[in-house]
C-alpha cells in the first residue's frame, strides 16, 4: 500500500483553516497575525525548496552533494542556537562554541547510524542521511540553545557568588560546577520527556509519517526508538561538549571570570 | 622593612564610574601592617581591590613574597591575597557549607557569633552577620594578605570594634599585611598604621589623623 498523494488542492483547503485562525486571532486583537502568517508563510517556501532540493539530491546521490547540505544544515542550526540565547559568547568563539559540538555530535552519530545499524545501500543513500541527520541535528540544536542560554544568563545572575568563590581560591570548575551541572540538565529535559511521552501522549512525528506511508507498525515503531536513542545521544553529546566549551571560555588564563566575553546586554 | 605585597604602576584595566580612573598606583605593604584606603565614592578603591586579587584583569606588577604574580596560579594567588566584597555573596543555603574547616569557636565567639550559626541558613542572618562570617570565611585560608571592602558598613560600634580586634589578633599573630577600604575618619585613625587617600586618580599617603578628607556619604 502506497500513500495516498495530495492535491494541492487538498493544501489550499487546508491553508484556509490557517487563515481563519489568523481571522479570528485579527478580530480578537491577539497581535499574533502578521506572525502567524509569516510563519505559514516562510514554512510553506521552506519546505518546497527543500522538497525540491531533496528531489534533485535523491536523484543523485553523491556525497559530494550530501555533506554540502548537511554542512548547510549545520550552519542554520549555529545561527540559530546564536539568535536563541539573550547574551551569547562574542565573536568566533560564540559560534564555535555551538558549531563545533552539533556537527561533532549529529555527524558521528548519523554515520555510526547509517554504517553499522541500518546500513543502507550505499551507506550515504540521501533518502536515510538527511532526514536522519535532519532530526539528530534540529534536536540538538534545541538541547544546546537551551543549555548555554541557561549557562550565560545564570553566570550573569550569579556573578557575585562565583567572584565570592573565586575569591576564597576555588578553581574555576568548583565556582561553576552548580551551574555546568544545571544548565546540561535543562538542555536534556525535552528529549527526557519527549521519551517518557512517547507513544502514550503523542506519537512521535516519525512513525506516524512512516505508518501513512505504509510502514507495517511493528518496522515503525522500531525505527523509532532507534530514532529516539539516537536523538539522546547525540542532544547529550552536543550539549555536554558546548557547555563545557561555554564555561571554559567564560573564565581566563588566569581563571578570572570573565563576563566581558558575552555578548553586551541589549 | 620587609615587603608582603608590593605593586608597581598597577591599575585595574576594568573601567570604573569616576571619571579620573585609580591608576599607576605603587603601595607596599608589609609584615604585621595594617593600610588604609579612603576616598570618594567611585574613585576604583574596589576596583583596585579587586585587581589586587586578580578578580579582574590589570596592568603593572604585583608581588607576593618577592614572587611576581605569574608565579602563582590564580587560585592560589587568590587563597593567599584574601579580598573581602562589601556585600558578602553564599552558593549554598547553609553557613556551614561554605567552611571547609568550620572556623574556631573561639573566632566565633569574638565577633559575638555562636556555632550554632554554621548549621543556620544564610538567608536567616543578618546583614551583619554574613559580613563578619565572610571575613571569618577568607581568613580560614590563612591569607598572607587580606583586602577588606568597608568590611563594617554594615555593622553597628560594638561589632565593628569587635572586627577591628579580630583582624588585629591575626594580624599579631600570622603577621600579614591588610589593606582596609575605610570611609569613617574616626576608625582609620583607630586602626591604621599608614593612610591612604584617593585623589585625582592617585594614592597620597596621609596623616591618619589629617581631617581634610570630607565623608563623602
Amino acid at each position: 500500500m502506497g500513500v495516498v498523494p495530495l492535491s494541492y488542492v487538498d493544501l489550499v483547503l487546508a491553508a484556509t483553516l490557517v487563515l481563519l485562525l489568523a481571522g479570528i486571532s485579527f478580530a480578537l486583537s491577539l497581535g499574533i497575525t502578521r506572525d502567524l502568517l509569516i510563519g505559514a508563510l516562510r514554512a510553506t517556501v521552506q519546505l518546497l525548496l527543500v522538497g525540491l532540493v531533496l528531489k534533485v539530491l535523491f536523484a543523485h546521490a553523491s556525497v559530494l552533494w550530501i555533506s554540502v547540505m548537511a554542512l548547510g544544515m549545520v550552519a542554520v542550526a549555529t545561527r540559530e542556537v546564536y539568535a536563541r540565547q539573550q547574551r551569547p559568547l562574542a565573536g568566533s568563539w560564540g559560534i564555535g562554541v555551538s558549531a563545533g559540538p552539533l556537527f561533532v555530535s549529529s555527524f558521528s552519530l548519523t554515520v555510526l547510524a547509517l554504517l553499522i545499524i541500518i546500513g543502507p545501500d550505499p551507506w550515504y543513500l540521501p533518502q536515510y542521511a538527511i532526514p536522519l541527520l535532519g532530526m539528530l541535528l534540529g534536536n540538538a540544536m534545541t538541547a544546546v540553545a537551551l543549555g548555554m542560554d541557561r549557562l550565560t544568563t545564570s553566570a550573569v545572575q550569579q556573578r557575585d557568588q562565583i567572584d565570592a568563590r573565586l575569591a576564597l581560591g576555588h578553581p574555576w570548575q568548583q565556582a561553576m560546577s552548580g551551574l555546568q551541572q544545571d544548565s546540561v540538565r535543562v538542555a536534556l529535559v525535552p528529549i527526557i520527556n519527549a521519551m517518557a511521552a512517547a507513544g502514550v501522549v503523542s506519537l512521535p512525528g516519525m512513525m506516524t509519517g512512516q505508518i501513512l506511508s505504509g510502514t507495517p507498525p511493528m518496522e515503525a515503531v522500531k525505527y523509532q526508538i532507534l530514532i529516539m536513542f539516537l536523538i539522546a545521544a547525540a542532544t547529550g553529546i552536543a550539549a555536554l561538549l558546548a557547555i563545557s566549551g561555554a564555561a571554559r571560555r567564560l573564565f581566563d588564563e588566569r581563571q578570572r571570570l570573565r563576563l566581558d566575553r558575552l555578548q553586551p546586554a541589549p | 622593612m620587609n615587603s608582603i605585597l608590593e605593586i608597581e604602576r598597577f591599575a585595574s584595566r576594568q573601567h570604573g564610574l569616576g571619571n579620573v580612573p585609580l591608576s599607576a598606583v605603587t603601595l607596599a605593604i608589609g609584615a604585621g601592617e595594617l593600610v588604609t584606603l579612603s576616598g570618594p565614592s567611585g574613585c576604583g578603591k574596589t576596583l583596585l581591590l579587586r585587581a589586587i586579587a586578580d578578580l579582574d584583569p590589570s596592568i603593572g606588577t604585583a608581588m607576593l613574597d618577592g614572587k611576581h604574580r605569574d608565579q602563582y596560579s590564580g587560585p592560589e594567588w587568590r587563597r593567599r591575597v584574601g579580598f573581602v566584597a562589601t556585600e558578602s555573596a553564599w552558593w549554598t543555603a547553609r553557613v556551614g557549607d561554605h567552611f571547609p574547616t568550620p572556623p574556631a569557636g573561639d573566632d566565633l565567639s569574638a565577633l559575638g557569633l555562636s556555632a550554632v550559626v554554621l548549621t543556620q541558613d544564610v538567608s536567616g542572618l543578618s546583614t551583619g552577620e554574613r559580613q563578619r562570617l565572610a571575613l571569618l570565611r577568607s581568613l580560614g585560608n590563612r591569607p598572607r594578605i587580606i583586602l577588606l571592602d568597608e568590611p563594617t558598613a554594615s555593622l553597628d560600634h560594638e561589632s565593628t570594634l569587635c572586627l577591628e580586634a579580630l583582624v588585629r589578633a591575626y594580624i599579631t599573630s600570622t603577621r600579614c599585611g591588610v589593606l582596609w577600604v575605610c570611609h569613617d575618619l574616626t576608625q582609620r585613625q583607630r586602626i591604621a598604621d599608614r593612610a591612604f587617600q584617593v585623589d585625582d586618580g592617585a594614592l597620597r599617603q596621609v596623616d591618619k589623623t589629617e581631617p581634610k578628607w570630607v565623608l563623602s556619604h
